[in-house]
Parts: C-alpha cells; sequence; structure tokens
C-alpha cells in the first residue's frame, strides 16, 4: 500500500520499471501517455501470475485451473464495476479496446434504433474513433451525424449543443476528455440534456479514465467507454458500460461461443447481461491485467493522483508559455494534462524527431482528431501528455528539447 | 547537441524549407499527382511539363509538410527540371535505397552531392517517407495515376 497521505511521484516512478532505463543515453521523459500508458509492476506481476500459475479459458471447463481463471476474469469484472460505481457485473462488458467498444454500440443499438433522418450528435473534439463507427451505421441506416462545434479556446459549445437537440436526436456521442487538446466536456449537462430529448448519451472515456473516478450511477450516462491500455493495463482489453435495460434490449454484436444459450440450425437463443456481448475466448489475461491496473491507482487515489497531474500541467503551461513563437491550441477553463502546442516555422514531426534525440517521448501528428486541427487551421501539433509518474524533471527535459529545436532552425 | 539531428537538419536542408525552390502552380503544367502522408496529414501536390521524348521541361510543387518533406521537393524539382522521364525515375530509385540506408555506393551523377545531403534521414527511418513522398507523387503524375499515398 501506498502511503494515503503523501504523494510521492519519485516512489510511484519506481513502480514502473521502465523508468530504469534511458533513451538515446538520456533519462527517458515520457509524456506520451494519452497514446498509451506505461505499466507498473503490479500489472505486470499479475499478467506473469495468471499466465504462469492459473492460465486456462474460462467459462469452459469444470477442471480445476478453469474455474480459478474464470474466478480471476470475473473478479477483474467486478474490480472494474465497483471502480465504475455500476450498479451490476451485466453492465461491465470486456472488448478489445474502446473502438470496439464504441462499434459494439453503433453496430448493435445504433442499428436497432435509427431510421433515415435521424440524428447522431458528435462534438468537434472526438477521436476519430468515436466519428468513423457513427459514419458507418449513419450510411446503412440513412441517419444524419452532426458536431457540436467548438470555440477558440477549445471549449464544447454547450449553448450550439442545445440548439441542436431535437425530437430527431437518437444518440450523442462525445468525449469526456479530448485526447488531442485536453478539454474537459460538461458531461453532466450534456447527458441531462440529451435525456430531456430522449436521446442516449455514448461518453468515450478514454482520456478521463486515468485521470479521474468515473461514476456511473452519478454520471448517469447510458454507455462509457475506456480503453485498458491508457490506464495503466495491457493492450487488448477494452471496457464497456451500458445500463442493463439497454444492453438486455440489444442484439449481439459479434456471434460466436460463449455468447449463446442454446443453438440449432433453426434458431440460436442468446446469452443473458455481458456474457451475450462477449463471444468467443475473450481477452482473460489482459482483464486480469486491467484489474491489478485499476486497483494500483485506486491504492494511490484519484484525489491525490488528479492533484499532482494539475500542477504538472500548470507548471508545464507557464513553462512552455515562456518559449518565444510556442503557442498552445487548446486553453480550455478545465482541462486533463494534456498540452499540443505548435511552434512558428516548425513542422511537429521535425520537434519530434529533435525532442526524441533528448529523450523525450511526445506524439507528432493530427492525434487521429483531424475535424479538430481543422478547426484550429493546423495538420499536425506536438502533444504532451502527463499521468500520475510524470514530474518537473520531464517538463523541463521537455522545455529544454524545445529550445534546442528552436537552435537548429535558427 | 547530436550529430545525427545536425547531419539530418543541415544548412542547406534548412534553407530549401524555408525557402522551398519552384513552390508554385505552373499553368501549362501537363502532369500532376497528389501525394498524401495519412499518418501525418502532409500533402504535396506535384507539377510537371512533360515536352517531347519524355523531357521533364518544368517541375514545381505545392504543399505542407515538415522540413524534411519541403526540402526534398524542393530539391527535386530543382534536380528533374531538364531530365528525362527515366532519368527522373532511376535517381528516384537511388534516392530511395540511398535514404533507407539500402545504398553505400549512391551515384547520380551531377545531382549526387546534392542529395547526399539527405542522407541523414537513413539514422531515422520514421522519416523516411516525408522525404520520398514529392518523389512518389512525382512518379505518379508521370504514370498519370492522380493520387498518390504512402500507406
Amino acid at each position: 500500500m501506498n502511503d494515503m497521505t503523501t504523494f510521492d511521484v519519485e516512489k510511484i516512478r519506481r513502480d514502473f520499471p521502465i523508468f530504469s532505463r534511458e533513451v538515446h543515453g538520456r533519462p527517458l521523459a515520457f509524456l506520451d501517455s494519452g497514446a498509451s500508458a506505461q505499466k507498473p509492476t503490479a500489472v505486470l506481476e499479475a499478467v506473469q501470475k495468471a499466465y504462469a500459475e492459473t492460465y486456462a479459458n474460462v467459462h469452459r471447463g469444470v477442471h480445476y485451473l478453469s474455474q480459478v481463471s474464470t474466478e480471476l476474469y470475473e473478479g477483474a469484472r467486478e474490480i472494474v464495476r465497483a471502480h465504475m460505481n455500476a450498479a451490476s457485473v451485466d453492465e461491465i462488458i470486456f472488448t478489445k479496446n474502446a473502438t470496439e467498444s464504441i462499434n459494439l454500440v453503433a453496430n448493435s443499438y445504433g442499428w436497432a434504433i435509427l431510421k433515415p433522418g435521424d440524428e447522431i450528435i458528435l462534438s468537434t473534439l472526438e477521436h476519430h474513433s468515436n466519428i468513423v463507427p457513427w459514419q458507418l451505421i449513419a450510411e446503412k441506416t440513412g441517419a444524419v451525424v452532426k458536431a457540436v462545434p467548438i470555440d477558440a479556446h477549445g471549449e464544447f459549445m454547450l449553448d450550439k449543443y442545445l440548439d441542436m437537440l431535437g425530437p430527431k436526436t437518437k444518440i450523442v456521442a462525445v468525449t469526456h476528455i479530448s485526447n488531442a487538446i485536453g478539454t474537459i466536456t460538461p458531461v453532466r449537462e450534456i447527458i441531462d440534456a440529451a435525456h430531456d430529448a430522449g436521446a442516449v448519451v455514448l461518453i468515450d472515456g478514454s482520456q478521463a479514465a486515468p485521470h479521474m473516478k468515473i461514476d456511473m450511477q452519478s454520471l448517469g450516462a447510458d454507455f462509457y467507454v475506456f480503453t485498458g491500455h491508457k490506464v495503466f493495463g495491457p493492450t487488448g482489453i477494452g471496457v464497456l458500460y451500458g445500463k442493463a435495460e439497454l444492453l438486455d434490449a440489444m442484439p449481439p454484436f459479434l456471434g460466436g461461443g460463449d455468447m449463446i444459450e442454446r443453438v440449432t440450425f433453426a434458431k440460436t437463443t442468446y446469452a443473458k447481461g455481458h456474457a451475450k456481448f462477449e463471444a468467443g475466448t475473450p481477452p482473460i489475461v489482459q482483464a486480469i491485467g486491467l484489474g491489478a491496473a485499476i486497483n494500483y491507482v485506486n491504492e494511490i487515489g484519484f484525489d491525490k493522483i488528479g492533484a499532482h497531474e494539475q500542477a504538472l500541467l500548470a507548471y508545464a503551461t507557464e513553462q512552455l508559455q515562456s518559449i518565444n513563437s510556442l503557442r498552445i491550441i487548446g486553453q480550455a477553463k478545465h482541462k486533463a494534462a494534456i498540452i499540443s502546442f505548435t511552434l512558428d516555422g516548425v513542422h511537429p514531426h521535425d520537434i519530434g524527431t529533435i525532442v526524441d534525440r533528448g529523450g523525450v517521448a511526445i506524439r507528432v501528428g493530427h492525434h487521429c482528431a483531424q475535424p479538430l486541427m481543422d478547426h484550429f487551421d493546423v495538420a499536425a501539433t506536438a502533444r504532451a501528455s502527463m499521468a500520475l509518474y510524470n514530474n518537473r524533471a520531464d517538463i523541463d527535459a521537455l522545455v529544454a528539447s524545445v529550445k534546442s529545436v528552436q537552435e537548429i532552425f535558427g | 547537441m547530436f550529430d545525427d539531428l545536425r547531419e539530418l537538419y543541415q544548412e542547406v536542408i534548412l534553407d530549401h524549407s524555408k525557402n522551398p525552390r519552384n513552390f508554385r502552380h505552373p499553368e501549362d503544367a501537363n502532369h500532376e499527382a497528389h501525394g498524401y502522408n495519412p499518418l501525418c496529414g502532409d500533402t504535396v501536390d506535384v507539377y510537371l511539363k512533360m515536352g517531347h521524348n519524355g523531357l521533364i521541361e518544368d517541375a514545381a510543387f505545392e504543399g505542407k509538410g515538415c522540413a524534411i518533406s519541403l526540402a526534398s521537393a524542393s530539391m527535386m524539382t530543382e534536380i528533374i527540371k531538364g531530365k528525362t522521364e527515366t532519368q527522373a525515375k532511376h535517381i528516384f530509385d537511388g534516392f530511395q535505397k540511398l535514404v533507407k540506408g539500402e545504398e553505400n555506393d549512391f551515384d547520380a551523377g551531377e545531382d549526387t552531392e546534392r542529395l547526399m545531403m539527405l542522407a541523414g534521414v537513413k539514422e531515422f527511418p520514421m522519416r523516411v517517407k516525408c522525404a520520398t513522398l514529392a518523389w512518389h507523387a512525382m512518379t505518379s503524375a508521370m504514370d498519370d495515376k492522380p493520387d498518390v499515398s504512402t500507406e
């Protein structure tokens, strides 16, 4: 257990083996957790142990290991349920990633209810994974996709959204936190207004899960998705939370083993609860690893993680702003620890290559959010995304590296 | 500062990226192609005026990109002007091998020295596509394939 009264970032860094290595002969300043986060020893050990000591397929055999494996896998589901404060484990579906979770909802719920002319409301902040699945289902059903605009600071424009809602609105799918610029959206207001209009809401929590406590019963979202690898868990595991009454009424997404009740060639009936949406052998060990990751962050506590990250965000913002010709893209009032920026006269790819030689890992490009890039009239940005293990030295390394970009480019 | 970065971002490269040559859309161009790198969103349009016997009478480009892709496009337009289609494609073959680190005896005749300026790219495999985007668009333009994507 970590000390519950203090947040010791150096102690936390020792929980992550990767920070003992160097990159290009420099200490690793990993500022790309928004793309994928590093893994603590607790997760690595849980994964190793699951394969080495308890591995077997789940929900099948009556043999001992199958039982233990099933208990661990279902135990991970309970960890996720408790973490999200969902009413029941039947509301927690394990998927491959957040993208698959969104595709599941679009193809199952969307396909079942959308009619020509119905409207799906997204926002300009969305990651491509919360745009393209809706465009695909809109093409098949004749529904229309609309995007809520954002203002010059990158804020979700609530008033415009309220104007867009109407009797044709059937689905609202909005990110909790922008992956590209860090904006925290007013999810509670978004959800309440959608419900008043009779629409269901999906929240993409991929960037929120590593930074804040998420509470389904308090939030009231109909669907909430996130991915395991961004919250310090393994790749290949995602979560879909869905309200039980919606999930029960939805047709299956993928067909196969484990999701059936009885199969005959004349008619197949489907399993109830989460099982209906988990066809085939699931990502067993990945789920167990995700459970370990969620236990790890909860032992530290999101109140402390949030305070640490916000202090770091303020420091990084101040330091980066002091650099001539650096422009921060997205300055919402409420932001997660993500900073997108451009440098006058230097393409983000050149920034990325140069800072990398200083041991600094950042993401450069369009961040799978091209409509958002278009809004700010840039093709790409450089993005530093922070997590609980980042410290001021990481920010100092970034700032020094950005200054060396300026030296090279004159 | 690291030597491989200095090697990559030489003065000549920076000069071409800041002041790209032949950065225009010639009205009499008779071949053109659009190049796109979906990974980074960079784009380039290459315009060629091809004369008799496959001679490239004019070469120009427009686009958005990093220093490497702009410099490479700029130098390419200077180099291929006055060459034949066959010569230009032959230079690209050698250049592509050079930036991928597959060519130790790069020889593009009088253009060897200039193109060697971009040899530093071979230390940065993620940037090879930046260096070759305009060249791919150039060959597409010659072959009348209007679009090329590096993915």
